[in-house]
């Protein structure tokens, strides 16, 4: 057998069910090697306690015959998502020594399954960010290195704690949470499966808000069917979230072995950006023959509302987010810094809790709501956002899914496309649409590009047709062939 | 119309309000915490109330029903889709930053509600609009030297806000719209409307104008908690108004507060300080979406209300304009005359229950629940009138005899023996003692026949009120003129 820290989650299942490792083992492989590697810096708080207990608890209810479909499998949870007990940070420092007495929805469905916790994974600061550089616990480092270039690179952001865990073996899936692509744009940049359902499939109860008509939690796994297993778990309605949707949970394992053949695959033509590197063009084509030999249809679909998406999410997440990071103000919880009146103690706390890119989107959103600007940018935004909706609704009845790469780039160094805000939001050109129309989307590896780097391909998928998007992205993977470990891990 | 007189002329008030009341229910609007009054500081306070990481709103159905119930109530149109905004600022009370309520699109539109004038003039005051919204919690500034403490028992209840159009023109109309609203959400139980314990507070617009003139720059007036505070703080603000206007100044707009020791409205902010709200659809709840089925299911279930009730029992009963709206005015009060009308003469009964029944109540202090005297027990009284049974004058004994002992009065009448006595001997027998025991008076009636009320006086003292008024009179009158 090989490592267990290599196995998949369905291979630890698998290997659980048949006795040949226990839940304890398979935690204490992690917990080793999450210490050999912390200088990833992908977890911001490791619960090694809690994992070794619930392993123990876990091995006992396979003893007694109760098993649940995630049962004894490890995994990280993003520092978003607030954890019974256990410090939920966002990776902000305004949160400083927050521990919820309440555990999100998602994660204890995820323990309900059977699942033990290894800790909780770093990210950009409340989600805000496409490198991990945001975050108030330092930067997180790709395993993955440039072929003969041994410079850090980024793992992505926001989950780039758990892109980072799960490529580097510490973790064999992840939480993360996609406001504008911070699940799948990470998973292509570490050569991972990163999944982001429906709008309203996961509940968003527990998770610490970025913006809330755009936040979704997702899976972060090494194969299509890992990722499947996970959202199986992580899915449903759940009442205390008015947004999440009372529809039943389909069967997205069995969706990963559907055959796609005869299905109609959307190619966007305004998908094509100027200055598209040549490798991810080659990539999207790589992809497009992948799909046209698993017996699938590629066909040029339109979306001509695509340039106005970047824009509009940089309107209508910073308002979002202006008002419900209000109340981190030092009065109840976390981070207080004194002033001599509550105003200066709101602006000590606040000035000293949030990091640059937390303040830079506040502003932006506080700008685009006030009184005079409403009309010329949020109300206008809503507009638009409307628009780029309807393309897909439009797309979609000439298509059943859509392909297109995930990111612009693979991963760029520590330190590259920092200096401009704008460059670095650029990284979400192909995901925000998604997005903001609320689909399902998952990125897959397609390939490697010129540096060796993992490059990930995205499938877009009608409203609570998770199904289809399961299945081309296990089309892809298959074909692809790919076995994508980093070096050294 | 009542005008002010001013340096320059007559002025008058233009006059709009917006209330505050506290929907009745277990719930808050957003969490399932309790909103019982006065329990113990942050002890009714959910998660979502305290705005803690991650929390969602969730809206309570019940809220909503309660809100467009009483939007039926006030005639108003129900918007079958509504939806539910952030109102952006910062107060350490206002936990998440923000307070949900409905800015553009709220449940319930336009409607009207008819004062009663005590000239019998009814007159119409247009509802601009009703939502419903979430209190703040409380700030406590007087519990430490340089602290303050927050509850947040309240943070999240439900509050419908109900806008009224600027259709009042003085104090008076203000309170009468005050007492005529907060009686139809007591008659519908979607308010307690309990003013001392802030479950119904006001906001007072006030502006003053040329009689028929331009409309002036109004003044709010915050959380006025009394009717009668209400009256003060706009006679207060229209002569300030006029005072400022009349020097030469100009009406500034701005928030304002009454200080009711001082009896005056204070600056407490101006529009340029005023808040920038940044009010946008809250992301976290979906619009509002009402059936119509929904909404007519609670027409169904509506009560009578005031203005219906007081026209029925003038129909009803033939009582008048004025008595049928003070009849009415509280449901309780309403089901109270009618227990004791019906079958009976309404006239007796509404003298007998706004007369020592409502001043029994006063001097006890007791709701008309709490009375000691029960509505059948009063008709029966009425019964025991009617059919000659006692005389008024020990109607009026009977009466305090009952409110002591909570006695049925058949009983007591029983017991003291206070039956009218119309046995012509027995008062004959009286009339004769007293006529021989007063001469002095009988020469005086001969010169003067007024004086037999004083012999009536005695008859009736003689026989301990017992003796029947008529027979007394009449068998005092034949022997005396005899």
């Amino acid at each position: 057998m090989s490592k267990p820290t290599d196995l998949t989650i369905a291979d630890m299942t698998a290997a659980l069910a048949k006795g040949a490792i226990s839940a304890v083992e398979l935690t204490e492989a992690h917990l080793a090697a999450m210490e050999t590697h912390r200088g990833l810096n992908a977890y911001i708080t490791e619960t090694p306690a809690r994992a070794r207990e619930m392993a123990k608890a876990s091995d006992a209810r396979r003893k007694s015959g109760a098993v649940g479909p995630l049962e004894g499998v490890p995994l990280a949870i993003k520092d978003l998502f607030c954890t019974e007990g256990v410090l939920t940070t966002a990776a902000s420092h305004i949160l400083d020594g927050f521990k919820p007495t309440y555990e999100s929805t998602v994660s204890s469905r995820l323990w309900q399954a059977g699942a033990v916790m290894l800790g909780k994974t770093n990210l950009d600061e409340f989600a805000m960010g496409s490198s991990n550089m945001t975050s108030h616990y330092g930067p997180v480092e790709n395993p993955w290195k440039r072929r003969g270039d041994n410079r850090k690179l980024v793992p992505g952001g926001s989950s780039g704690g758990s892109a980072s865990a799960v490529a580097a073996r510490i973790a064999p899936g992840a939480t993360g949470t996609d406001t504008g692509g911070s699940i799948r744009q990470p998973a292509a940049f570490c050569g991972l499966v990163g999944m982001k359902p429906t709008y309203g499939r996961c509940s968003r109860w527990g998770i610490i808000a970025f913006a809330s008509s755009l936040d979704q939690a997702g899976p972060i796994t090494r194969t299509v069917k890992d990722s499947a297993l996970m959202l199986q778990a992580m899915a449903g309605h759940d009442p205390k979230d008015s947004t999440s949707a009372p529809l039943a949970v389909p069967d997205f394992v069995a969706a990963c072995s559907r055959s796609i053949k005869g299905l109609k695959i959307g190619i966007p033509a305004e998908y094509r950006v100027d200055g598209m590197a040549p490798e991810i063009q080659a990539l999207w084509d790589k992809g497009i023959a992948m799909i046209r030999d698993a017996g699938a249809e590629p066909v040029e679909i339109s979306l001509p509302h695509t340039k106005y998406a970047l824009p509009t999410y940089y309107i209508v997440a910073p308002a979002e987010c202006s008002s419900n990071l209000a109340r981190y103000d030092g009065v109840r919880f976390g981070l207080r810094v004194p002033g001599k009146d509550l105003i200066e103690m709101y602006e000590n706390t606040r000035g000293a809790g949030f990091g640059k890119e937390t303040r830079r989107r506040i502003l932006i959103g506080t700008y685009v709501l006030s009184a005079g600007y409403y009309d010329a940018y949020y109300k206008k935004a809503q507009q638009v956002r409307a628009l780029i909706a309807r393309d897909f609704t439009d797309a979609f009845k000439k298509c059943d899914a859509i392909l297109t790469p995930t990111a612009p780039s693979a991963a760029f160094a520590m330190g590259e496309k920092m200096d401009d805000p704008v460059t670095m939001y650029l990284n979400d050109v192909f995901t925000v649409p998604s997005s903001l129309a609320g689909l399902p989307g998952i990125s897959v590896p397609g390939g490697l590009g010129a540096d060796g780097l993992p490059l990930g391909l995205q499938v877009i998928g009608r409203a609570y047709d998770e199904e289809t998007v399961f299945a081309v992205g296990a089309a892809l993977e298959k074909s692809a062939g790919l076995s994508l470990q980093p070096e050294g891990y | 119309m009542a005008l002010i007189k001013g340096e320059t002329g007559d002025w008058e008030m233009v006059i709009g309000l917006e209330v505050h009341a506290q929907v009745s229910s277990q719930a808050k609007l957003f969490s399932g915490a309790p909103t019982e009054f006065g329990a113990d500081p942050n002890t009714q306070v959910s998660l979502v109330d305290a705005a803690m990481p991650g929390m969602l709103p969730v809206i309570n159905a019940y809220c909503v029903e309660q809100a467009v119930r009483t939007g039926l109530g006030l005639k108003a149109q129900i918007n079958l889709h509504s939806v539910f905004d952030r109102k952006n600022y910062f107060y350490a009370d206002l936990p998440a930053g923000y307070q949900i309520s409905q800015y553009k699109q709220p449940v319930v539109g336009e409607g009207v509600v008819v004062l009663d004038m005590k000239d019998a003039d009814s007159r119409e005051v247009g509802i601009e609009r009703l939502h419903l919204e979430q209190d703040a919690g409380k700030s406590l500034h007087d519990q430490h030297p340089t602290q303050t403490y927050i509850d947040l028992n309240r943070a999240g209840v439900a509050l419908m806000e109900i806008v009224s159009k600027p259709d009042m023109r003085n104090a008076d109309e203000a309170a009468a719209y005050l007492t005529k609203l907060r009686s139809i959400l007591r008659y519908l139980g979607t308010c307690d409307g309990n003013m001392e314990e802030g479950s119904m507070r006001c906001d007072v617009n006030v502006s003053v104008r040329k009689p028929g003139g331009e409309l002036g720059t109004r003044c709010e007036i915050k959380n006025v908690n009394s009717i009668r505070f209400v009256k003060q703080a706009i006679e207060y603000e229209a002569r300030r108004q006029i005072e400022v206007i009349e020097g030469g100044g100009k009406i500034v707009q701005q928030t304002r507060l009454f200080d009711s020791h001082k009896g005056e409205t204070r600056s407490m902010r101006s529009k340029e300080e005023a808040h920038d709200y940044r009010y946008f659809p809250d992301p976290d709840l979906l619009p509002l979406v009402l059936a119509q089925d929904f909404v007519d299911g609670i027409k169904a279930t509506l009560p009578e209300l005031p203005d219906d009730k007081k026209a029925r029992f003038v129909k009803d009963y033939g009582i008048s304009v004025y008595d049928a709206g003070v009849m009415v005015a509280e449901r309780e009060t309403a089901e109270f005359f009618e227990n004791v009308a019906k079958g009976r003469d309404p006239k007796l009964a509404v003298n007998w229950v706004m007369g020592d029944f409502f001043a029994m109540l006063n001097r006890r202090g007791l709701a008309i629940g709490d009375s000691p005297i029960k509505a059948n027990q009063l008709g029966q009284l009425i019964d025991l009138i009617k059919d000659g049974t006692i005389s008024g004058r020990i109607a009026k004994d009977l009466f305090i005899m009952m409110e002591e002992s909570g006695k049925d009065p058949a009983v007591l009448v029983e017991e003291k023996g206070l039956k009218q006595v119309t046995d012509t001997g027995a008062i004959e027998a009286a009339v004769d003692q007293i006529i021989a025991a007063n001469p002095d008076k009988v020469e005086q009636y001969r010169a003067k026949p007024t004086m037999l009320g004083w012999f009536v006086g005695q008859v009736m003292k003689s026989t301990g009120g017992k003796a029947n008024p008529a027979s007394v009179n009449e068998l005092l009158k034949k022997k005396l003129d005899g």
